[in-house]
């Protein structure tokens, strides 16, 4: 069953105004960006953000205004350093009060998990003594049945969406992730549903050749979206690298709300699809990024 | 040899990784440590990345992220961060890097806020890793400029644990650790643009272990916010050396992280 949609059509359909949303899970690669500013375009509120560190897109959603609140390790950029929209949020509510709830990434990652196994909570021995679980109140902080030593509890996360960007997909969203996977697949199989973006869409049998690099169930996925370039300008591994002077260039400019709002409008509102962003970064900046040198793997072969 | 103080520490923090250990990497200098060490005396050594990667050699290229495409070239192993934060919860990492905004005198890291937690003046990006690295490493070494209003006598929150604080049930250090449940580590080494602290298990405090060449132990109280302890055998910083340069400068040729 095709569950091909254009970004537009996917983001109206799945992403509702105070819904929670994980996004940027494998850390810096593969930031669905191209998601993001369609978030950002059709000017959806109230919403909750999941993820691990999130380098810019967060930065981007906060200072649109389209977030209530925040679940994740860290928000900032990550070549550059702090989230300037972030810090307009939490520490003068512009343009709007946020709600943050701190994590780790170990403990981001293992509420997704427990969500994932329909457990409710995981506990572990990592941030006691930190001030993070006296911050972060849904943390519980506690003793073990077994031998009384203490611990805390993570309890689960469940998003109402999860999306993720990917080099490869089917359109029924049977999906090949490949590169490190940061919290991807807890993310994946915690969600209620999942929008793929993907730089390509392939035949089935492609993905059936190689189950094991598939990063969940398609039965999980709403919706896939054909945007290549999609994740710029963060990594995806085999298709393009970061694109480190763009983090630069947004760090600069967003360091007052003037000038985060002029750099909204000419990269986001005043686009109006990916397709307009790609034509507007040009060329020769994508080919500078592009892969120079292809390493493909060796077959694995699934015979019998 | 003429050097830059993020050089030297990137020399410092290199220094701190010992031949088949197994290191959770961080960004920024810990990523040019773990590649100097590689290429000087620790060949044998494994980098773990919290994006979910193991790799026994350097990138290629020089690294912004720890998630660049040439860090995932030659990998031995990528795969999710659940998977290698779980082996650090497990035990298995021996020496964790971190950086910090704010650093107090029991090795306390502050990376997530400055004032009150319910009201911050400054909101800074949070954890990330750090806290787990903090938590689960067996040994710590953390990185970060020198400046008064970075070494303070108490951070004001408490986002990477190192060893705690005096209490009513006793004295920081690693007693502390155990006492709150966490299962191993502690800091074992501050590396900042002037100094390099090592830490007094018993207390917690920090031990000004040498000072950088150009530098002093007054200049170095004077940028600290809490009155120094020498280590018994406190001296000056080693120097880098032509070689340990000579690498350095072939990672980073522009001087991207260490001019």
């Amino acid at each position: 069953m095709s569950k091909l949609l254009s970004m537009t059509e996917a983001i109206r359909r799945y992403v509702h105004d105070g819904a929670s949303i994980a996004l940027g899970l494998a850390l810096e690669p593969c930031i669905p960006f191209a998601a993001g500013h369609e978030i950002i375009r059709q000017g959806r509120r109230d919403l909750t953000l999941i993820g691990p560190i999130s380098d810019i897109l967060f930065d981007q959603l906060i200072g649109a205004g389209c977030v209530a609140k925040i679940q994740a390790a860290w928000v900032g950029n990550v070549s550059e350093g702090l989230g300037h929209c972030y810090r307009r949020a939490t520490e003068q509510a512009q343009p709007r009060p946020i709600i943050t709830e701190d994590h780790s990434n170990f403990s981001i990652g293992l509420a997704l998990r427990a969500a994932s196994l329909g457990a409710p909570y995981i506990p572990t021995r990592s941030l006691l003594g930190s001030d993070i679980p006296r911050k972060n109140s849904t943390f519980l902080q506690t003793t073990s049945p077994f031998d009384g030593s203490p611990l805390l509890l993570v309890p689960a996360l469940q998003p109402d969406v999860t999306i993720l960007h990917v080099q490869r997909s089917d359109e029924d969203g049977n999906a090949h992730l490949w590169g490190s996977l940061g919290i991807c697949q807890e993310a994946m199989l915690a969600a209620r549903q999942v929008i793929i973006i993907a730089e390509e869409i392939v035949a089935r049998e492609v993905i059936t050749s190689d189950p094991n690099r598939v990063i969940g169930p398609s039965y999980k996925v709403c919706a896939v979206v054909h945007e290549p370039w999609g994740a710029h300008p963060s990594a995806v591994q085999g298709y393009y690298d970061r694109d480190h002077q763009f983090y630069h260039e947004y760090h600069t400019r967003s360091r007052t709300p003037e000038g985060f709002q002029q750099w909204l409008d000419e990269w986001v509102l005043g686009l109006k699809t990916h397709q307009e962003y790609l034509a507007k970064l040009g060329e020769a900046r994508r080919g500078a990024l592009s892969v120079k040198e292809h390493r493909y793997a060796a077959p694995v072969d699934y015979g019998y | 040899m003429e050097y830059t103080p993020r050089e030297l520490m990137v020399v410092c923090a290199a220094r701190q990784i010992r031949d088949s250990e197994r290191v959770f990497v961080g960004m920024r200098l810990p990523l040019l440590a773990f590649a100097l060490a590689k290429r000087t005396h620790a060949p044998h050594c494994v980098g773990i990345f919290e994006t979910g990667l193991i790799r026994d050699t350097p990138a290629r290229e020089l690294l912004y992220t720890m998630g660049d495409a040439p860090n995932i070239c030659g990998a031995l192993w990528t795969t999710s961060t659940i998977n290698v934060l779980g082996l650090m919860a497990a035990g298995e990492i021996e020496l964790g890097f971190i950086g910090g905004a704010e650093i107090d005198r029991y090795g306390n890291l502050n990376t997530s806020l400055i004032g009150d937690w319910r009201q911050p003046r400054v909101r800074l990006p949070g954890s990330g890793g750090g806290a787990d690295i903090a938590s689960l490493a067996q040994r710590l070494a953390i990185i970060m400029p020198h400046e008064r209003h970075r070494l303070r006598e108490r951070v004001d929150f408490v986002t990477s644990p190192g060893y705690g604080y005096p209490d009513e049930q006793g004295s920081a250090g690693v007693a502390w650790r155990q006492r709150v449940g966490l299962p191993r580590g502690g800091p074992a080494v501050l590396i900042t643009t002037l100094a390099v602290f090592t830490f007094d298990p018993a207390t917690g405090e920090a031990l000004l272990q040498s000072y950088h060449p150009g530098s002093s132990i007054e200049q170095v109280q004077e940028q600290t916010g809490w009155p120094l302890r020498l280590a018994p055998d406190c001296a000056e910083t080693v120097p880098p050396t032509p070689e340990e340069l000579r690498v350095i400068r072939e990672c980073d040729p522009h001087g991207v992280w260490t001019r």
